[in-house]
Protein backbone atom coordinates (compact mmCIF):
# COMPACT_ATOMS: atom_id res chain seq x y z
CA UNK A 1 0.00 0.00 0.00
CA UNK A 2 2.77 2.67 0.98
CA UNK A 3 6.05 1.98 -1.26
CA UNK A 4 8.95 4.08 -1.28
CA UNK A 5 11.68 3.78 -3.39
CA UNK A 6 14.89 5.06 -3.93
CA UNK A 7 14.33 8.09 -1.60
CA UNK A 8 16.80 10.73 -1.04
CA UNK A 9 16.52 14.34 1.11
CA UNK A 10 19.34 16.98 1.66
CA UNK A 11 18.83 19.46 4.13
CA UNK A 12 21.16 22.19 2.23
CA UNK A 13 23.78 20.13 1.89
CA UNK A 14 23.82 17.60 4.49
CA UNK A 15 21.92 14.40 3.00
CA UNK A 16 19.59 13.50 5.74
CA UNK A 17 17.71 10.22 3.59
CA UNK A 18 20.21 7.93 1.61
CA UNK A 19 18.43 6.36 -1.09
CA UNK A 20 15.74 4.58 1.31
CA UNK A 21 13.28 1.85 0.04
CA UNK A 22 10.95 -0.01 1.95
CA UNK A 23 7.31 -1.34 1.18
CA UNK A 24 4.64 -2.03 3.92
CA UNK A 25 2.01 -3.86 2.78
CA UNK A 26 -1.94 -3.64 3.51
CA UNK A 27 -2.53 -4.82 6.96
CA UNK A 28 1.16 -4.90 8.01
CA UNK A 29 2.81 -3.22 10.90
CA UNK A 30 6.28 -1.77 10.75
CA UNK A 31 8.53 -0.55 13.14
CA UNK A 32 11.26 1.83 12.11
CA UNK A 33 13.93 2.33 14.60
CA UNK A 34 17.59 3.54 14.83
CA UNK A 35 19.74 6.14 16.75
CA UNK A 36 18.41 9.80 16.93
CA UNK A 37 19.16 11.80 13.82
CA UNK A 38 19.07 8.86 11.65
CA UNK A 39 16.45 9.93 9.77
CA UNK A 40 13.53 7.99 11.21
CA UNK A 41 10.99 10.77 11.89
CA UNK A 42 11.92 12.48 8.64
CA UNK A 43 10.94 9.44 6.39
CA UNK A 44 7.97 9.03 8.04
CA UNK A 45 6.61 12.89 7.61
CA UNK A 46 7.93 12.20 3.75
CA UNK A 47 5.20 9.77 3.67
CA UNK A 48 2.19 12.06 3.94
CA UNK A 49 4.22 15.17 2.21
CA UNK A 50 4.66 17.23 5.56
CA UNK A 51 8.73 16.56 4.23
CA UNK A 52 9.64 17.29 1.00
CA UNK A 53 12.48 15.18 -0.40
CA UNK A 54 14.62 15.94 -3.46
CA UNK A 55 14.52 12.47 -5.15
CA UNK A 56 12.89 8.95 -5.49
CA UNK A 57 9.42 8.32 -5.58
CA UNK A 58 6.52 7.33 -2.48
CA UNK A 59 3.73 6.31 -3.83
CA UNK A 60 0.67 5.52 -1.17
CA UNK A 61 -2.46 3.89 -2.74
CA UNK A 62 -0.97 4.41 -6.12
CA UNK A 63 -0.87 8.27 -5.72
CA UNK A 64 2.45 9.81 -5.89
CA UNK A 65 3.83 11.86 -3.00
CA UNK A 66 6.28 14.31 -4.20
CA UNK A 67 3.77 14.63 -7.76
CA UNK A 68 3.49 18.16 -8.17
CA UNK A 69 -0.38 17.39 -9.63
CA UNK A 70 -1.03 15.73 -6.36
CA UNK A 71 -3.68 17.28 -4.16
CA UNK A 72 -1.43 17.20 -0.93
CA UNK A 73 -4.28 17.74 1.54
CA UNK A 74 -6.71 15.42 -0.01
CA UNK A 75 -4.23 12.47 0.15
CA UNK A 76 -3.55 13.58 3.79
CA UNK A 77 -6.73 13.42 5.03
CA UNK A 78 -7.09 9.61 4.22
CA UNK A 79 -3.65 9.04 6.12
CA UNK A 80 -3.46 9.14 9.92
CA UNK A 81 -0.44 10.80 12.03
CA UNK A 82 0.20 10.84 15.43
CA UNK A 83 2.89 13.19 16.68
CA UNK A 84 5.40 13.27 19.46
CA UNK A 85 4.43 15.91 21.24
CA UNK A 86 0.72 15.22 20.66
CA UNK A 87 -0.37 18.47 18.70
CA UNK A 88 -3.79 18.66 20.10
CA UNK A 89 -4.80 22.14 19.65
CA UNK A 90 -5.11 24.14 22.61
CA UNK A 91 -7.41 26.10 21.87
CA UNK A 92 -10.66 23.45 21.37
CA UNK A 93 -12.16 21.04 23.36
CA UNK A 94 -11.04 17.61 23.08
CA UNK A 95 -14.27 16.78 21.19
CA UNK A 96 -13.78 20.01 18.74
CA UNK A 97 -10.40 18.30 18.37
CA UNK A 98 -12.03 15.20 16.87
CA UNK A 99 -14.40 16.46 14.76
CA UNK A 100 -13.11 20.06 13.12
CA UNK A 101 -10.78 18.18 10.10
CA UNK A 102 -13.70 15.68 10.07
CA UNK A 103 -16.63 18.61 9.52
CA UNK A 104 -13.70 20.98 7.40
CA UNK A 105 -12.20 18.52 5.62
CA UNK A 106 -14.36 15.24 4.74
CA UNK A 107 -17.10 18.02 4.82
CA UNK A 108 -19.16 15.63 7.16
CA UNK A 109 -22.13 17.26 9.33
CA UNK A 110 -21.43 18.18 12.77
CA UNK A 111 -23.64 15.92 14.33
CA UNK A 112 -22.09 13.30 12.59
CA UNK A 113 -18.45 13.77 13.55
CA UNK A 114 -19.52 14.45 17.04
CA UNK A 115 -21.12 11.25 16.95
CA UNK A 116 -17.63 9.36 15.26
CA UNK A 117 -15.55 11.53 17.93
CA UNK A 118 -17.81 10.23 20.81
CA UNK A 119 -17.05 6.41 19.65
CA UNK A 120 -13.70 7.03 19.42
CA UNK A 121 -13.37 8.69 22.66
CA UNK A 122 -14.48 5.59 23.83
CA UNK A 123 -12.36 3.47 21.96
CA UNK A 124 -9.47 5.03 23.74
CA UNK A 125 -11.20 5.16 26.99
CA UNK A 126 -11.65 8.83 27.31
CA UNK A 127 -15.61 9.31 27.23
CA UNK A 128 -16.12 11.42 30.27
CA UNK A 129 -12.84 13.83 29.04
CA UNK A 130 -14.87 15.24 25.84
CA UNK A 131 -15.56 18.76 26.62
CA UNK A 132 -12.50 19.16 28.84
CA UNK A 133 -9.20 21.17 26.84
CA UNK A 134 -6.32 19.35 26.35
CA UNK A 135 -3.88 21.17 28.68
CA UNK A 136 -6.29 19.31 31.53
CA UNK A 137 -5.08 15.92 30.19
CA UNK A 138 -2.15 14.21 31.01
CA UNK A 139 0.25 13.65 28.46
CA UNK A 140 -1.09 9.74 27.66
CA UNK A 141 -4.47 11.26 27.99
CA UNK A 142 -3.38 13.46 25.26
CA UNK A 143 -1.67 11.00 23.12
CA UNK A 144 -5.01 8.66 23.43
CA UNK A 145 -6.93 11.78 21.74
CA UNK A 146 -4.37 12.21 19.21
CA UNK A 147 -4.38 8.59 17.85
CA UNK A 148 -8.73 9.21 17.92
CA UNK A 149 -8.40 12.52 16.17
CA UNK A 150 -6.21 10.81 13.75
CA UNK A 151 -8.74 7.71 13.47
CA UNK A 152 -11.74 10.01 13.00
CA UNK A 153 -10.49 10.48 9.78
CA UNK A 154 -10.89 7.15 8.76
CA UNK A 155 -7.46 6.47 7.48
CA UNK A 156 -6.13 4.06 4.85
CA UNK A 157 -2.91 4.19 7.05
CA UNK A 158 -1.34 5.32 10.13
CA UNK A 159 1.81 6.55 10.96
CA UNK A 160 3.05 7.45 14.19
CA UNK A 161 6.48 9.74 14.75
CA UNK A 162 7.60 8.79 18.40
CA UNK A 163 4.55 8.60 19.52
CA UNK A 164 5.92 7.55 23.40
CA UNK A 165 9.01 9.53 23.44
CA UNK A 166 7.30 12.31 24.95
CA UNK A 167 5.58 10.59 28.19
CA UNK A 168 6.43 10.16 31.63
CA UNK A 169 7.27 6.02 31.85
CA UNK A 170 3.80 5.24 33.80
CA UNK A 171 2.10 6.51 30.90
CA UNK A 172 3.59 4.59 27.93
CA UNK A 173 1.82 1.62 28.37
CA UNK A 174 -2.01 3.58 28.31
CA UNK A 175 -0.50 4.34 24.96
CA UNK A 176 1.19 1.43 23.62
CA UNK A 177 -2.05 -0.61 24.79
CA UNK A 178 -4.28 1.84 22.20
CA UNK A 179 -2.06 0.70 19.04
CA UNK A 180 -1.77 -2.60 20.16
CA UNK A 181 -5.57 -3.29 19.86
CA UNK A 182 -5.23 -0.90 16.53
CA UNK A 183 -2.51 -3.17 15.02
CA UNK A 184 -4.86 -6.21 15.95
CA UNK A 185 -7.54 -4.62 13.83
CA UNK A 186 -5.73 -4.65 10.95
CA UNK A 187 -4.74 -1.02 10.90
CA UNK A 188 -1.76 -0.40 8.21
CA UNK A 189 0.92 1.26 10.67
CA UNK A 190 4.30 2.61 10.14
CA UNK A 191 5.49 3.38 13.61
CA UNK A 192 8.83 5.29 14.45
CA UNK A 193 9.34 4.17 17.88
CA UNK A 194 12.26 3.00 20.30
CA UNK A 195 9.53 0.82 22.18
CA UNK A 196 11.11 -2.90 21.41
CA UNK A 197 8.43 -4.58 23.64
CA UNK A 198 5.80 -3.10 21.23
CA UNK A 199 8.31 -4.23 17.96
CA UNK A 200 8.01 -7.73 19.03
CA UNK A 201 4.63 -7.71 19.93
CA UNK A 202 2.72 -6.89 16.77
CA UNK A 203 5.02 -5.20 14.26
CA UNK A 204 5.58 -7.54 11.01
CA UNK A 205 8.55 -6.43 9.97
CA UNK A 206 11.43 -4.14 11.77
CA UNK A 207 13.26 -1.63 9.90
CA UNK A 208 16.32 -0.05 11.10
CA UNK A 209 17.77 3.17 10.32
CA UNK A 210 21.08 4.67 10.83
CA UNK A 211 22.72 7.93 9.07
CA UNK A 212 20.10 8.37 6.96
CA UNK A 213 20.57 4.84 5.54
CA UNK A 214 17.79 2.15 5.54
CA UNK A 215 20.57 -0.63 7.06
CA UNK A 216 18.18 -3.11 7.82
CA UNK A 217 14.46 -4.35 6.69
CA UNK A 218 14.14 -7.70 8.38
CA UNK A 219 10.95 -9.78 9.59
CA UNK A 220 10.53 -9.09 13.29
CA UNK A 221 11.76 -12.68 14.26
CA UNK A 222 14.65 -12.36 12.23
CA UNK A 223 15.19 -9.02 13.14
CA UNK A 224 15.58 -9.80 16.78
CA UNK A 225 16.75 -12.90 16.54
CA UNK A 226 19.51 -12.66 14.65
CA UNK A 227 20.56 -8.84 12.73
CA UNK A 228 22.82 -9.29 9.72
CA UNK A 229 24.41 -6.00 10.26
CA UNK A 230 26.50 -4.76 13.04
CA UNK A 231 24.96 -1.48 13.80
CA UNK A 232 21.79 -2.91 13.97
CA UNK A 233 23.57 -5.36 16.74
CA UNK A 234 24.88 -2.44 18.20
CA UNK A 235 22.11 -0.65 18.45
CA UNK A 236 20.12 -3.65 19.78
CA UNK A 237 22.48 -4.83 22.59
CA UNK A 238 22.50 -1.04 23.79
CA UNK A 239 18.76 -0.55 24.01
CA UNK A 240 18.05 -4.00 25.25
CA UNK A 241 20.37 -3.51 28.15
CA UNK A 242 18.12 -0.88 29.47
CA UNK B 1 -2.07 80.05 41.84
CA UNK B 2 -5.46 78.73 40.08
CA UNK B 3 -7.23 81.95 41.20
CA UNK B 4 -7.62 83.18 37.64
CA UNK B 5 -8.55 79.89 36.20
CA UNK B 6 -12.38 79.32 34.76
CA UNK B 7 -12.63 75.67 35.86
CA UNK B 8 -16.21 76.60 34.40
CA UNK B 9 -15.44 76.35 30.82
CA UNK B 10 -14.95 73.21 30.94
CA UNK B 11 -18.54 72.05 31.93
CA UNK B 12 -19.94 74.91 29.41
CA UNK B 13 -18.52 72.77 26.92
CA UNK B 14 -18.32 69.61 27.87
CA UNK B 15 -21.73 68.39 25.49
CA UNK B 16 -19.22 69.74 22.78
CA UNK B 17 -16.11 67.84 23.90
CA UNK B 18 -17.41 64.81 24.56
CA UNK B 19 -20.65 64.12 22.13
CA UNK B 20 -18.44 65.59 18.78
CA UNK B 21 -14.74 65.38 19.87
CA UNK B 22 -14.84 62.18 21.82
CA UNK B 23 -17.35 59.96 19.84
CA UNK B 24 -14.94 60.73 16.79
CA UNK B 25 -11.92 60.02 18.39
CA UNK B 26 -13.57 56.51 19.45
CA UNK B 27 -15.27 55.80 16.44
CA UNK B 28 -11.46 56.84 14.44
CA UNK B 29 -9.72 54.34 16.91
CA UNK B 30 -12.56 51.62 16.82
CA UNK B 31 -12.34 51.40 13.19
CA UNK B 32 -9.12 51.92 12.34
CA UNK B 33 -8.20 48.78 14.88
CA UNK B 34 -10.96 46.99 13.31
CA UNK B 35 -9.49 47.69 9.82
CA UNK B 36 -5.90 47.45 10.94
CA UNK B 37 -5.76 44.16 12.56
CA UNK B 38 -7.81 42.80 9.47
CA UNK B 39 -5.18 44.22 6.68
CA UNK B 40 -2.09 43.96 9.06
CA UNK B 41 -3.13 40.13 9.65
CA UNK B 42 -3.21 39.82 5.76
CA UNK B 43 -0.03 41.70 5.96
CA UNK B 44 1.60 38.89 7.97
CA UNK B 45 0.38 36.27 6.24
CA UNK B 46 2.36 37.77 2.88
CA UNK B 47 5.29 38.38 4.85
CA UNK B 48 5.97 34.76 5.74
CA UNK B 49 4.50 33.36 2.60
CA UNK B 50 7.23 31.29 0.50
CA UNK B 51 5.67 32.97 -2.59
CA UNK B 52 8.66 34.56 -4.34
CA UNK B 53 8.10 38.71 -4.17
CA UNK B 54 5.17 38.72 -2.05
CA UNK B 55 6.52 38.54 0.88
CA UNK B 56 9.16 40.99 -0.50
CA UNK B 57 6.52 43.63 -0.92
CA UNK B 58 4.56 43.06 2.56
CA UNK B 59 8.02 43.78 3.77
CA UNK B 60 8.79 47.18 1.55
CA UNK B 61 5.21 48.51 2.99
CA UNK B 62 5.63 47.72 6.25
CA UNK B 63 9.10 49.08 6.72
CA UNK B 64 8.41 52.05 4.97
CA UNK B 65 5.37 53.16 7.30
CA UNK B 66 7.24 52.14 10.11
CA UNK B 67 9.74 54.45 8.91
CA UNK B 68 7.47 57.47 8.35
CA UNK B 69 6.04 59.98 11.23
CA UNK B 70 2.47 59.41 11.73
CA UNK B 71 1.73 63.47 10.65
CA UNK B 72 3.51 63.19 7.74
CA UNK B 73 1.17 60.41 6.42
CA UNK B 74 -1.76 62.01 7.78
CA UNK B 75 -1.07 65.30 5.56
CA UNK B 76 0.07 63.01 2.65
CA UNK B 77 -2.94 60.85 2.41
CA UNK B 78 -5.32 64.21 3.42
CA UNK B 79 -4.01 65.54 -0.39
CA UNK B 80 -3.34 62.45 -2.03
CA UNK B 81 -6.32 60.41 -1.63
CA UNK B 82 -8.56 62.80 -3.50
CA UNK B 83 -6.33 62.63 -6.90
CA UNK B 84 -5.56 58.52 -6.15
CA UNK B 85 -9.39 58.18 -6.07
CA UNK B 86 -9.65 60.55 -9.51
CA UNK B 87 -7.08 58.13 -11.39
CA UNK B 88 -8.66 54.97 -10.05
CA UNK B 89 -12.42 55.91 -11.34
CA UNK B 90 -11.78 58.26 -13.99
CA UNK B 91 -13.29 61.06 -13.01
CA UNK B 92 -12.33 64.55 -14.14
CA UNK B 93 -11.87 66.32 -11.00
CA UNK B 94 -10.37 65.16 -7.80
CA UNK B 95 -12.66 63.08 -5.58
CA UNK B 96 -14.09 64.69 -2.21
CA UNK B 97 -13.80 62.28 0.56
CA UNK B 98 -13.85 64.41 3.30
CA UNK B 99 -11.51 64.13 6.43
CA UNK B 100 -13.13 62.04 8.17
CA UNK B 101 -12.87 58.98 5.55
CA UNK B 102 -9.24 60.40 4.64
CA UNK B 103 -8.34 59.76 8.36
CA UNK B 104 -9.44 56.18 8.41
CA UNK B 105 -8.12 54.97 5.69
CA UNK B 106 -4.74 56.74 6.82
CA UNK B 107 -4.97 55.35 10.29
CA UNK B 108 -6.31 52.33 8.82
CA UNK B 109 -3.26 51.44 6.59
CA UNK B 110 -0.59 52.93 9.13
CA UNK B 111 -1.67 50.82 11.90
CA UNK B 112 -2.44 47.91 9.55
CA UNK B 113 2.02 47.95 9.25
CA UNK B 114 2.30 47.91 13.29
CA UNK B 115 -0.35 44.80 14.12
CA UNK B 116 1.56 43.12 10.90
CA UNK B 117 4.22 43.20 13.08
CA UNK B 118 2.41 42.09 16.14
CA UNK B 119 0.47 39.50 13.95
CA UNK B 120 3.50 37.98 12.71
CA UNK B 121 5.25 37.58 16.01
CA UNK B 122 2.20 35.70 17.26
CA UNK B 123 1.69 32.84 14.22
CA UNK B 124 5.73 32.78 14.71
CA UNK B 125 5.37 31.74 18.47
CA UNK B 126 2.73 29.17 17.68
CA UNK B 127 4.69 25.67 17.56
CA UNK B 128 5.63 24.07 14.09
CA UNK B 129 4.03 21.16 14.96
CA UNK B 130 -0.02 22.63 15.10
CA UNK B 131 0.91 23.97 11.72
CA UNK B 132 1.89 20.10 10.66
CA UNK B 133 -1.05 19.08 12.57
CA UNK B 134 -3.42 20.54 10.66
CA UNK B 135 -1.91 19.69 7.58
CA UNK B 136 -1.50 16.21 8.08
CA UNK B 137 -5.69 16.12 8.95
CA UNK B 138 -5.89 17.16 5.38
CA UNK B 139 -6.36 20.76 5.66
CA UNK B 140 -5.72 23.18 2.84
CA UNK B 141 -3.40 26.57 4.11
CA UNK B 142 -6.77 28.66 4.84
CA UNK B 143 -8.49 26.32 7.05
CA UNK B 144 -5.01 25.66 8.86
CA UNK B 145 -4.90 29.56 9.25
CA UNK B 146 -8.58 30.14 10.62
CA UNK B 147 -8.80 27.39 12.56
CA UNK B 148 -5.65 26.53 14.12
CA UNK B 149 -3.15 29.04 14.05
CA UNK B 150 -4.72 32.62 13.64
CA UNK B 151 -7.08 32.16 16.28
CA UNK B 152 -4.20 30.77 18.81
CA UNK B 153 -1.67 33.60 17.31
CA UNK B 154 -4.71 36.04 18.11
CA UNK B 155 -5.80 34.70 21.49
CA UNK B 156 -1.60 35.04 22.29
CA UNK B 157 -1.56 38.11 20.95
CA UNK B 158 -4.63 40.52 22.46
CA UNK B 159 -2.75 42.14 24.72
CA UNK B 160 -0.47 43.67 22.68
CA UNK B 161 -2.91 44.19 20.18
CA UNK B 162 -4.88 46.51 22.59
CA UNK B 163 -2.05 48.04 24.03
CA UNK B 164 -1.30 49.35 20.21
CA UNK B 165 -4.77 50.66 20.05
CA UNK B 166 -4.67 52.32 23.19
CA UNK B 167 -1.32 54.21 21.60
CA UNK B 168 -3.47 54.39 18.05
CA UNK B 169 -6.21 56.01 21.08
CA UNK B 170 -3.79 58.85 21.56
CA UNK B 171 -2.36 59.15 18.24
CA UNK B 172 -5.80 60.32 17.00
CA UNK B 173 -5.44 63.55 17.84
CA UNK B 174 -2.92 64.25 15.03
CA UNK B 175 -5.79 64.78 13.23
CA UNK B 176 -5.67 68.05 14.16
CA UNK B 177 -3.41 68.78 11.26
CA UNK B 178 -6.40 68.18 8.94
CA UNK B 179 -8.82 70.32 11.17
CA UNK B 180 -10.94 67.24 12.21
CA UNK B 181 -12.54 67.77 15.42
CA UNK B 182 -11.74 65.12 17.51
CA UNK B 183 -11.87 65.23 20.94
CA UNK B 184 -8.61 67.07 21.21
CA UNK B 185 -9.07 68.98 18.10
CA UNK B 186 -12.51 70.44 20.30
CA UNK B 187 -10.79 71.16 22.96
CA UNK B 188 -8.41 73.43 21.45
CA UNK B 189 -11.18 74.81 19.61
CA UNK B 190 -12.87 75.97 23.04
CA UNK B 191 -9.26 76.69 24.20
CA UNK B 192 -8.50 79.33 21.63
CA UNK B 193 -11.94 80.55 21.35
CA UNK B 194 -12.66 81.69 24.79
CA UNK B 195 -8.25 82.17 25.58
CA UNK B 196 -8.92 79.31 28.25
CA UNK B 197 -5.73 77.03 26.89
CA UNK B 198 -4.09 76.07 30.37
CA UNK B 199 -8.00 74.83 31.57
CA UNK B 200 -8.64 72.86 28.72
CA UNK B 201 -5.21 71.38 28.01
CA UNK B 202 -5.31 70.38 31.36
CA UNK B 203 -8.43 68.80 31.18
CA UNK B 204 -7.93 67.00 27.57
CA UNK B 205 -4.80 65.66 29.02
CA UNK B 206 -6.06 64.20 32.40
CA UNK B 207 -8.76 62.90 30.09
CA UNK B 208 -6.61 60.57 28.01
CA UNK B 209 -4.63 59.92 30.79
CA UNK B 210 -7.90 58.39 32.52
CA UNK B 211 -8.91 56.51 29.61
CA UNK B 212 -5.87 55.03 29.15
CA UNK B 213 -4.74 53.87 32.42
CA UNK B 214 -8.34 52.54 32.58
CA UNK B 215 -7.75 50.50 29.64
CA UNK B 216 -5.12 49.57 30.23
CA UNK B 217 -5.93 48.28 33.60
CA UNK B 218 -8.43 46.39 31.47
CA UNK B 219 -6.40 44.93 29.28
CA UNK B 220 -3.68 43.16 32.12
CA UNK B 221 -6.85 41.78 33.61
CA UNK B 222 -8.48 40.64 30.06
CA UNK B 223 -5.07 39.04 29.91
CA UNK B 224 -5.49 36.09 32.67
CA UNK B 225 -8.69 35.79 31.49
CA UNK B 226 -8.29 34.84 28.37
CA UNK B 227 -4.72 32.93 28.52
CA UNK B 228 -5.11 29.01 26.62
CA UNK B 229 -4.46 26.21 29.13
CA UNK B 230 -1.36 24.54 27.78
Amino acid sequence: MITISKVSKWYGTMQVLKNCSTEVAKGEVVVVCGPSGSGKSTLIKCVNGLEPFEEGTITVDGISVGDRKTNLPKLRARIGMVFQHFELFPHLSVMRNLSLAQVKVLGRDSKTADEKGRKLLERVGLTSHAEKFPGQLSGGQQQRVAIARALAMDPIAMLFDEPTSALDPEMINEVLDVMVALAKDGMTMIVVTHEMGFARKVANRVVFMDKGEIVEDAPTADFFGKPRSERAQMFLSKILQQ
Amino acid sequence: MFTNFDWDVIIRSLPYLFLDGMRFTIMLTFMATAGGIVIGTLLALARLSNIPGLSHVAGVYVNLIRSMPLVLVIFWFYFLVPYIGQWITGASRPIQVGAFLSALVTFTLFEAAYFCEIMRAGIQSIPRGQAQAAQALGMNYWTAMGEIILPQAFRNMVPVLLTQTIILFQDTSLVYVISVTDFFGAASKVAQRDGRLVEMYLFAAAVYFVISLAASYWVRHLQHRIAIIR
